[in-house]
């Protein structure tokens, strides 16, 4: 009776709409909305590349380049399906267009379990995959810009092959069967046309069905490409947003609340205004991007800005939030996470139950802190704003959203926003966020029709940043009369990143979506447990929060599998037997994991050096953003407690490897990146101040930390998928089951600290 | 010792690539600001301005020396060389290396490496891993290019060794 209603009311006006628009296919994402104005000569054959006269292939990608090397890999797809040589083809930062939307960060993004495949579950990822295409957003993240353009890309790439061969056939009057394709040209017969000859007849001749490539006749993919932008970057001459040298530009400096929602209460303006070369002195009153309160110094050179801030003196309202301090904060999350049951993200049987009858439990808490992004470029934008529109040069992950926030704080309408895109020196989710945008645009505006750059110090990048947000999680596990595991419960407590930053981006409709990335990692593994119980109770605090590199996976992982090992110890099994037994139903996991085992020598003694510390080993192993990667460490602790990681053996199932060049630089990367965080890392709060403000006191991984790092890339022909964050959070645990092997003390909280003189603790 | 010429009363003349430069900042303005924005030379970096990071190395009489702590009015009769300008046999080897390895990610801080290689190898011409760890780890790199960085450096080195073997040179 009900649902007969519901269908009838479906049917109105505004029902058949929807239901009509729902049943149409997926918008195409082939052709923008708007033309696209190319140099003479070079013609766009569709949103994603253009053919100058003279046979270069620019790539249009619509993927900020911040070092996963996204710009080579995704003109490698394109090469592919087109059929040119690789030396013409130049990469180009796209504009701002709805065929750019990322489809697939969105439609990964939503909270069904990577096994969940039924007739629900695709029709609901169906739909998200066509709003994302008509109203969502560009968006480089979650290791996602691969598949995301993947079949788009080889579409264009296809259908502009396709052009050109009509194109041909059609100028020397053939069939076009005798034609073929033969980097960058078209030959037909003894007749040799090349692209750029091609290019503008093409255009007429858009071909009606595509056909891609099989893979077994790729010449380009799967190989190790050397990437396009190695020279210029050994060189410096890669232009990044501080880079850019705008004719009349004048440098910002700022000086920002150092508490939580603190405001500039007085400030030698006067004097900093009569210093060398300022121009303006500008109070800040934040917004809700991000930014904070504070005051804004103008000036002819970045230095003497700099010295103008260091003249305000400023005193502070420190607001509300002036006594907040890690142990509180740390204190409230415990509260939360061994208190009440959480929002439960995954429930398999009835996990607690089982536990409340089993004859073990197997219980431990784990902790880990705020964690800064810290890339080596520190925060800055460039904003000039005039009566008939504004520029804004900027690295972002979200052009969208940086080009709206200019729009919002100067009035202007969204299409009097230029922006000009940069690769960027690092972001590690950091440029999600559009807070540094919105204040240049501020501070901007007291300079009408000069170009501003702002530029942040590290001190102003540290202090300033959303978070990886602190957590703890009670962990705990049911073991019966028999020995068997028989349920595993987790209860994790932290702040939400996703339901803050949508607040901060101006969709605050997505408060009240549950945030899956809270306990990502823990409900989403490929292991077969029998009772599964994940959970997760969101904290409310004031520290900025925002995705730090595999988000949630970065912590969970951590708690995860550290735990999974205390399992594996009470019920007497190897780590690695243990978890092959989770994985029987999970071949592609399975096989990671054993290959890991395998190549690291897991089960054979490790050769003893004399005068040498001893070592151990230790493996984790986590599915993240479709891609499985086991890591086995090895690892030493010093006289002084100081834990020194030798090796690192990281098995990686992505799928199809685009370029095994670019997914081993990943591995590398993302290893380096964790461990600094594993042994160092840590953000912490005193008086309502994050205390840490340059690499002195926020330690970055050095050269002579290294460990030596083998990576493994399982051959694959599945659908490629996510790899710049993958290889993050299976190595704090792996190094912290390698200390427990080593000493006997488990490390629960992050980042791993020993006393001196554990390492003669011994293990069990 | 400083010229009466290079330091006038309205600013420092500094050979930087080989070329003089008259720079009219204030004297205790850092090189890097200097070089970034009244040279316009934009190769060199800003990564922390304490010289805990080495993103802004720059070479002083050609040796690493990093240009965000290091005043203009210190450098009156030196010769500064940036990423723009560092050439010679030791430049093209560490350029080749690097392109081959595929060291950079995002490549900011690879400008500081490059030129902290280049001193290594200059005075060093077979470095131990212990000899890269002692003239590397003052330049942090957030990507994690630090494998990379050492196969690179050792591939150099063994091509400028190979090349000075075939020569009749020393």
């Amino acid at each position: 009776m009900k649902r007969r209603t519901f269908l009838a009311v479906g049917a109105g006006v505004g029902g058949a709409l929807f239901v009509g628009w729902a049943l149409m296919p997926p918008r195409q994402r082939l052709m923008p909305s708007t033309g696209r104005r190319t140099p003479n000569g070079t013609v766009a054959l569709n949103g994603w590349l253009t053919i100058a006269a003279d046979d270069t292939v620019t790539v249009v990608v619509p993927k900020a380049e911040m070092g996963q090397g996204i710009h080579t890999a995704l003109a490698m797809v394109l090469a592919e399906e087109l059929g040119c040589a690789w030396e013409q083809i130049r990469v180009e930062h796209s504009p701002i267009d709805a065929i750019y939307n990322n489809v697939s960060a969105i439609v990964e993004g939503l909270p069904f379990h990577p096994d969940a495949h039924g007739p629900l579950v695709r029709s609901v990822k169906w739909l998200t995959a066509k709003s994302m295409r008509d109203v969502g957003v560009m968006m480089t993240g979650g290791s996602s810009s691969l598949l995301d353009c993947w079949m788009p890309m080889r579409e264009a790439g296809a259908s502009a092959r396709q052009s050109l061969l009509a194109a041909a056939a059609a100028r020397l009057g053939v069939d076009v069967s005798t034609c073929r394709v033969e980097s960058g040209a078209v030959v037909c017969g003894t007749s040799r046309l090349r692209y750029g000859e091609l290019a503008e007849s093409a255009v007429s001749h858009r071909p009606d069905r595509v056909t891609l490539k099989a893979m077994a006749d790729f010449s380009l993919l799967g190989k190790p490409v050397p990437r396009l932008d190695a020279d210029a970057k050994s060189r410096g001459r890669a232009v990044f947003t501080a880079d850019v040298q705008v004719p009349g530009m004048r440098y910002a400096a700022v000086s920002l609340s150092p508490t939580f929602s603190g405001t500039p209460a007085q400030y030698k303006a006067d004097v900093v205004q009569r210093m060398p070369g300022v121009r303006a002195v500008v109070p800040l009153k934040g917004s809700h991007y991000g930014d904070a309160a504070g005051v804004a110094v103008i000036a002819d050179s970045w230095w003497q800005a700099k010295q103008g801030v260091d003249a305000l003196t400023v005193q502070w309202n420190d607001g509300q939030h002036a006594s907040l301090s890690s142990a509180d904060i740390m204190r409230t999350l415990r509260d939360a996470a061994l208190t009440g049951d959480g929002l439960p993200f995954r429930s398999v049987g009835d996990a607690p139950a089982e536990i409340a009858r089993a004859s073990r439990v197997v219980e431990a808490t784990y902790e880990a802190p705020y964690l800064a992004h810290a890339a080596m470029e520190p925060l800055s934008a460039t904003v000039k704003v005039t009566k008939a529109g504004a520029e804004l040069w900027v690295g972002t992950q979200v052009p969208g959203f940086a080009r709206g926030a200019v729009a919002q704080i100067t009035g202007l309408d969204a299409d009097q926003v230029t922006v000009h895109q940069h690769v960027i020196g690092g972001s590690f989710g950091r440029r999600l966020d559009v807070d540094f945008v919105a204040q240049a645009a501020a501070i901007a505006m007291a300079l009408p029709d000069t170009a501003v750059h702002v530029q942040w110090r590290r001190e102003d990048d540290m202090r300033h940043d959303h978070y990886r947000p602190a957590a703890v999680s009670q962990l705990r596990a049911g073991i019966d009369a028999q020995g068997r595991l028989t349920a595993i419960t987790a209860h994790s407590a932290g702040q939400s990143a996703f339901q803050t930053a949508s607040v901060r981006l101006g969709i605050p409709l997505a408060r009240f979506i549950p945030d899956r990335t809270t306990a990502e990692g823990t409900w989403d593994q490929p292991y077969e447990f029998t009772a599964l119980r994940s959970a997760h109770t969101s904290v409310s605090l004031p520290v900025p929060v925002g995705q730090w590199r595999s988000v949630g996976h970065s912590h969970q992982a951590f708690f995860f599998e550290s735990f999974l090992d205390e399992v594996a110890l009470a019920l007497t099994q190897d780590p690695v037997a243990f978890r092959a037994s989770l994985l029987q139903q999970h071949p592609r996991a399975l096989h990671v994991l054993t290959l890991a085992a395998e190549r690291s020598g897991w089960g054979k003694p490790l050769t003893e050096v004399p005068g040498a510390p001893r070592r151990a080993r230790g493996i984790a192993l986590h599915s993240s953003f479709g891609t499985t990667v086991a890591q086995v460490a090895e690892v030493s602790v010093s006289d002084q407690g100081r834990i020194r990681v030798h090796r690192v053996v990281a098995v990686i199932d992505c799928g199809f490897a685009i370029n095994p060049n670019i997914v081993t630089q990943q591995v590398e990367g993302a290893i380096c990146y964790g461990l600094a965080a594993a042994l160092d890392g840590e953000i912490t709060i005193a008086n309502g101040r994050v205390t840490q403000g340059n690499f002195h006191e926020y330690r970055p991984l050095r050269m002579s930390e290294t460990p030596q790092i083998e990576t493994v890339i399982v051959p694959s022909l599945e659908v490629p998928s996510g790899v710049g964050e993958p290889g993050l959070p299976p190595l704090a645990p792996a190094v912290a089951n390698a200390v427990f092997a080593l000493t006997g003390t488990r490390l629960r909280t992050l980042p791993l600290r020993l006393q001196s003189g554990a390492a003669d603790a011994g293990a069990t | 010792m400083q010229s009466r010429k290079e330091i006038a009363a309205d600013g420092i003349t500094i050979e930087i690539n080989g070329r003089r430069e008259f720079l009219t900042a204030a004297p205790d303005t850092p090189l890097l600001w200097a070089l970034r924005q009244q040279i316009g030379l934009t190769g060199t970096k800003f990564g922390c301005g304490m010289a805990l990071c080495g993103a802004c190395t720059v070479h002083l009489d050609g040796a690493p020396t990093r240009s965000c702590v290091t005043p203009i009015s210190a450098l009156a009769g030196k010769r500064v060389t940036t990423i723009e300008g560092v050439s010679g046999p030791v430049a093209d080897a560490v350029h080749a290396a690097w392109v081959a390895v595929d060291v950079a990610q995002c490549g900011y801080c690879q400008s500081g490496q490059v030129m902290a290689a280049i001193g290594l190898l200059t005075t060093s011409s077979a470095p131990t891993d212990e000899e890269i760890d002692r003239a590397m780890d003052g330049n942090v790199c957030r990507c994690g290019t630090y494998p990379r960085i050492r196969t690179a450096i050792h591939q150099a080195a063994a091509a400028l060794r190979a090349a000075s073997g075939s020569s009749n040179a020393r």
